[in-house]
Formats: C-alpha cells, sequence, structure tokens
C-alpha cells in the first residue's frame, strides 16, 4: 500500500512539478477552451491568455530559496 | 492529425516536424548534460563498472517506457489524445519555462555543471570504501536514479510526440542521438560540460513544449486555431514574448538586491 502511495505520489509530483498554479492553468485553459466550444464560441484565444496568466501567476509567487 | 499537413518543408519533414524534433534534441542534450555530471562523479569515486551498470539500466528503463507507452497512445481516439498529448506537454513546458525564467531573472541561480559534481562526488565520498571487486551497490543505484530521474520526463516527451501519428522512432532517434553527442562530449573533455548553455537551452525548449501543448490542446478541446497550422508560429512568438516579458521584469525587481540565493534544482 505505502508503495502504491509513493507512487501514485511521485506521478503526481511529475506531472504537478513545482508549482500546482501550473497544472491547474493547464487544466483551466484547456477546460475554458472546451467550455467555449461546448456553447457555441470558437474560444481558442482563452488559451493564450490563460496560459500567460498562469504563469505570471506562478512567477510572481516564486521565492529565491534560502 | 496532430502532425503538420501545412507549411513548409524541410526535406522528408514539415517545418512543424523539425521544430519538434529539435525541442526533443534540446531537451535530451539538456538533461543527458545532468545526468553525465552525475555518472562522471560516481565513476571517478565509485568505479566505472557500477556507473556504466547502473547508467545502462537506467537507459533501458527509459526505452521500455517509450516501447510501451507510444504504441498504447496511439490506441486513443485522436480527439482525446489530441487533449492528453496537448495538457502534457503544455504542463512540461510550463514547468520548464518557469525555471528558465526565474534563472534569467535571477530569482534562482543558474545551473551549475561544476557545483552538481563536486556535490555528487562529496556524497560519493561519504559512503566509505567501494567494494573491491564487482558492483558497488551504492554507485550503481546512484547512476541508475540519476539517468532515470533525468531522462523520465525527456521519454514522456518522446512518447507524446511519437503519437502525433507514428513519429515515436524519430523522436526516439533524435533522443538517442542527443545522448551520444553529449555522450562522446562528456568523454572527450573527461569533465562535466560547463560551457553548454543550459537556460538558453531550456528556456527555448519550454517555449516550444508550452507551444505545441497549448496549440494541439486546444484543437483536441474543440476549437480551431485562425489559419489553422499557420497559428502556430504567432502561438511560439507570443509564449516566447510572455516568458522574456516576466523575466525581464523580474531581472528588474531583483536589480537591487544582492544576489539570487540557493542552487537551483
Amino acid at each position: 500500500m505505502s508503495r502504491l502511495r509513493a507512487v501514485w505520489s511521485f506521478a503526481v509530483d511529475f506531472v504537478v512539478g513545482d508549482d500546482w498554479r501550473l497544472a491547474l492553468g493547464t487544466v483551466a485553459a484547456l477546460g475554458a477552451v472546451a467550455l467555449g466550444v461546448a456553447v457555441g464560441v470558437d474560444a481558442w484565444w482563452l488559451a493564450p491568455v490563460v496560459v500567460a496568466a498562469a504563469l505570471a501567476a506562478s512567477i510572481a509567487g516564486a521565492r529565491p530559496r534560502r | 492529425m496532430l502532425r503538420s499537413p501545412a507549411g513548409a518543408t524541410l526535406g522528408c519533414v514539415s517545418a512543424t516536424e523539425a521544430g519538434l524534433l529539435l525541442a526533443v534534441f534540446a531537451a535530451c542534450a539538456v538533461e543527458a548534460v545532468e545526468a553525465a555530471t552525475i555518472v562522471l562523479a560516481i565513476g571517478t569515486v565509485r568505479g566505472w563498472s557500477s556507473a556504466w551498470a547502473g547508467t545502462a539500466a537506467g537507459l533501458g528503463v527509459l526505452a521500455v517506457v517509450v516501447a510501451a507507452l507510444g504504441p498504447a497512445l496511439t490506441a486513443i481516439p485522436i480527439g482525446v489524445l489530441r487533449l492528453v498529448v496537448g495538457g502534457l506537454l503544455l504542463t512540461f513546458g510550463l514547468q520548464w519555462l518557469r525555471k528558465a525564467v526565474l534563472r534569467a531573472g535571477g530569482v534562482k541561480a543558474l545551473s551549475d555543471e561544476d557545483v552538481r559534481f563536486a556535490r555528487e562526488r562529496g556524497a560519493a565520498l561519504a559512503q566509505g570504501d567501494r567494494r573491491a571487486s564487482g558492483i558497488d551497490p551504492y554507485g550503481f543505484a546512484v547512476s541508475f536514479k540519476g539517468v532515470l530521474l533525468e531522462g523520465l520526463e525527456v521519454a514522456f516527451i518522446v512518447v507524446t510526440f511519437g503519437a502525433s501519428d507514428g513519429h515515436v522512432a524519430a523522436a526516439a532517434a533524435t533522443a538517442v542521438a542527443a545522448v551520444l553527442v553529449v555522450a562522446g562530449a562528456v568523454a572527450l573533455a573527461r569533465a562535466p560540460l560547463r560551457r553548454v548553455p543550459e537556460n538558453t537551452l531550456k528556456f527555448a525548449v519550454g517555449v516550444m513544449l508550452t507551444s505545441f501543448g497549448m496549440f494541439w490542446g486546444v484543437e483536441g478541446a474543440g476549437a480551431n486555431w485562425p489559419g489553422g497550422e499557420a497559428a502556430l508560429p504567432g502561438v511560439i512568438a507570443w509564449v516566447a514574448l510572455v516568458a522574456l516579458g516576466l523575466a525581464a521584469m523580474l531581472r528588474r525587481r531583483t536589480a537591487g538586491a544582492p544576489q539570487a540565493a540557493g542552487m537551483g534544482a
């Protein structure tokens, strides 16, 4: 069980990386586009905006390592 | 299709495919430089047989990952595949880009292969005497782990790119070529490769992965880029502009600070 947990933890860490905001940004960007398409809007332009915002938020929240 | 049906062609591959192969080469080369530093440190302290055995085992596992996941991904319906591949590449790309921007902006120290080499060498020396003969377990384990962890993300990049209509072999061959180039350079130098512009390469790889990931992800979500494949250079330019802008902003913010603290990963 602990091995399974370790594998899961590694997988999450591998995909999410150093900052969860980037993974959230990815989901938000592609989710927003899919939602737009679902309601009849070709919302390709949402992805560049959301991705840029997610990267900016992640960079702004970074602190030098001590 | 994920591969580019339009745009310029360079020989037998399109400009889009050439760009992605270049990104795979750069990503693999950067990770290979880091792995080579670890193996070099282990080899000089714990013996070369252990270091080579660990390296071979790590590369073997990576080859299995690519061989197993590559064909498996192609079995996924194209729409879902675009979304999955795009999402993964976008996530990986943003992670690379974040680190590169933080380093370019002076928030995170630049990667230093000499420091990495000294650290690994010190840790290996602290393990005490190595076995007189046979494989040294510590040397094997550290080399194996170093190669596997540094290479796993590249293996996923190779697989996700390869999923774009049967290019696993081309992507894998590109990755192998990058490993051979780095291994040859390390063998000639017999020292860590400190002159490789790691951060510039990481920045470029981050821009490419983020751009391709966003492009395919949006298509997978059901939207259409204006101009189709022709929009890709615009997407790359946008991502590069945002990243360079953030790096410039960080540099201004840290200009008055004494220096960036700590070593990055």
